[in-house]
């Protein structure tokens, strides 16, 4: 909506519940609520507004909520309905709108998950806002309010800062694990509003039907501290093992170049990449992946990168912080035997 | 049914180069290739035409060189393209987009068939931001799922879908019409015919402007788009490495201690 017929104020983070299979249970939020309030912090001190949080959802816990507080939310709204119990676009945007259309937010940020990208984009429309994705940086104008929101494209082969001069809520989705998690102080007080809306703005025919949690008992890789890629280099599925060993000797995940998803020596939700997963791991081991950038795209702000490969000249030695050219047929098994002998 | 998919004509990127000295990207070349995952979401509505019988039309909002993109989605099997093509839509950001696409769509469904269906493809690799689809299903106030890698249960009223979410995967049901989303699990696309390349030849695109599809011209293009990039940098992404060279079979065991040591120094290892 345009900026000037009314006041926006305030800086709202949407919270999200985890997806939860065990009906009889409270939900829980999800980690990302937290780090949007990390976000949401730097941005209301720096304009002078109250932080809030907004939750929706069917069995939503005290508990939950007062965390949110505790970790700086100043205000948190609570919508509660059985037909939140799961997201589903419309119901969720439904709501959300109503909430926006009252209350005003200047801000609102969510996190770059399925649901966020999802909903957001959704929102965005009903309320004639406009939406940065997946923003890396969001800063705020102290006088006028504008969000200044850096994000990267073209395969994070630039930076763009975007701004949203008149419409308003500005609207963003932030990275997960791009944050640190907002600390929190039990002592800290906050308001609690919860809202009823009506009935109409809950209605839908799409059905959530049920989650189904990965096969593997792995982290999810998104998460994952450390990840061990393989990619073309490794010529067969069954080379893979090498690369298993040395996750598991680091703790960390099995992470695959897209050739080797195309090849299928590796499952999809394991590809890291401009068409797969981006990730952030503290280390990230490339091994036999010469670094294309739509590779790169998924993987560069790893902290520590080691990479592996026998071409000299691959891409991936720009972003290694050690970078090995020689034959990981060779050297993964006598690194694999140096950490079992604890060498 | 009636299928819809819209396509994105964008840059190829995999010619992109890091510039050594500055650590950062050289882009080489500009050939305009169909959006990557627009491809599996035409391969989706294929497939979903072979079961069910029906139609499937690309449509796509771009220069007129889009139109290349198009006779691509004919050549692999769609049976017919649109292309949305005006100075009025330049500049759209996601939002001018989406209601372009979406007045198109409503044009559509008023003077031939109301589609069953919508289909696009997760994200495009440049602007990267898997906004037009859910964008498109808000303005025409339809359903929408994400991250589909599969479709099951097809039926006049709806279908049911698998979502890849964090963690797992979802499963949903839709009523039909709606839009999805797709991911590359949902069907490896097919290359184009001999037989599909010539009625792609053959084929003479419709063009539509604002005034074809009824649009505001407030809400088109750069003057329609809530959002303004403002500043474009180009990220240093190179680090300072050291990096090691196994010329012979002794440099392996060095090569590899250096290895462990370094993972060591940060604490990936416990020391012994």
């Amino acid at each position: 909506m345009e900026r000037e017929s009314v006041t926006w104020s305030d800086i709202w983070t949407l919270a999200e519940l985890k997806s939860d299979n065990k009906r009889m249970a409270p939900a829980r939020l999800h980690a990302v609520s937290f780090e949007l309030l990390t976000r949401g912090r730097a941005l209301a001190d720096a304009r002078g507004c109250r932080l809030c949080s907004v939750v929706l959802g069917d069995r939503i816990d005290t508990t939950e909520v007062n965390e949110l507080i505790a970790r700086g939310a100043d205000r948190v709204y609570v919508v509660r309905h059985p037909s939140l119990a799961n997201f589903l676009v419309q119901p969720y945007a439904h709501v959300l709108q109503y909430l926006v259309e009252h209350y005003r937010p200047e801000v609102l940020i969510a996190a770059a998950t399925t649901t966020g990208r999802t909903l957001m984009p959704y929102l965005s429309v009903k309320v004639h806002a406009g939406l940065t994705a997946d923003c890396t940086g969001l800063e705020i104008e102290p006088e006028t309010g504008n969000l200044l929101q850096t994000r990267p494209a073209i395969g994070g082969n630039i930076m763009a800062t975007i701004k949203t001069p008149t419409a308003r809520p500005q609207m963003a989705t932030v990275r997960p694990k791009s944050t640190p998690q907002a600390e929190r102080d039990p002592t800290r007080t906050g308001e609690i509003v919860p809202v009823d809306v009506p009935e109409e703005l809950l209605q839908t025919a799409a059905r959530y039907e049920r989650f189904v949690p990965d096969a593997s008992q792995q982290v999810v890789i998104e998460d994952a501290e450390v990840i061990v890629a393989g990619g073309r280099g490794l010529k067969k599925a069954e080379h893979f093992e090498l690369i298993q060993r040395l996750a598991e000797l680091l703790e960390g995940s099995v992470g695959a170049s897209r050739v080797a998803v195309d090849r299928g020596w590796q499952p999809y939700p394991r590809q890291i990449g401009l068409s797969g997963k981006t990730v952030a791991p503290k280390l990230y081991v490339a091994c036999g992946i010469s670094g294309a950038i739509q590779h790169l795209a998924g993987m560069q702000t790893a902290e520590n990168v080691v990479a592996i490969n026998t071409d000299p000249d691959a891409q991936i030695f720009q972003v290694a912080d050690l970078g090995i050219v020689g034959d990981l047929f060779d050297l993964l098994p006598a690194v694999i035997k140096k950490l079992e002998e604890g060498a | 049914m009636h299928i819809l998919v819209p396509i994105k004509q964008v840059p190829e990127t995999s010619n992109v180069r890091m510039d050594p000295e500055t650590g950062t990207m050289i882009r080489s070349g500009a050939e305009a290739i169909v959006n990557p995952l627009d491809l599996y979401a035409i391969e989706a509505a294929l497939r979903l035409r072979e079961q069910v019988g029906g139609q499937v039309v690309a449509l796509s909002m771009g220069p007129p060189a889009a139109a290349k993109a198009l006779k691509e989605a004919i050549a692999m099997g769609c049976d017919d393209g649109i292309l949305l093509s005006d100075r009025h839509f330049a500049g759209s950001d996601t939002w001018a987009t989406a209601y372009a696409l979406a007045q198109a769509i409503k044009h559509i469904a008023a003077t031939d068939a109301t589609p069953g269906l919508i289909v696009c493809g997760e994200r495009a690799i440049d602007g990267d931001t898997g906004q037009v689809g859910p964008g498109i299903a808000s303005f025409l106030d339809l359903p929408v799922a994400t991250y589909v890698r599969r479709i099951s249960d097809v039926s006049a009223n709806g279908l049911r879908v698998e979502r890849l979410v964090e963690g797992g995967t979802e499963i949903q049901w839709l009523p039909l019409p709606a839009v999805l989303t797709v991911v590359k699990e949902i069907a490896y696309p097919r290359l184009p015919t001999l037989r599909g390349k010539q009625r792609a030849k053959r084929t003479d695109l419709p063009v539509w402007g604002p005034a074809d599809i009824e649009a505001k011209a407030e809400w088109l293009g750069l003057k329609g788009s809530p959002t303004r990039v403002v500043k474009i940098a180009k990220p240093q992404v190179a680090r300072q490495g050291e990096l090691i060279h196994i010329k012979d079979p002794a440099d392996v065991d060095r090569a590899a201690t250096r290895l462990v040591e370094f993972l060591r120094e940060r604490q990936f290892v416990r020391t012994q």
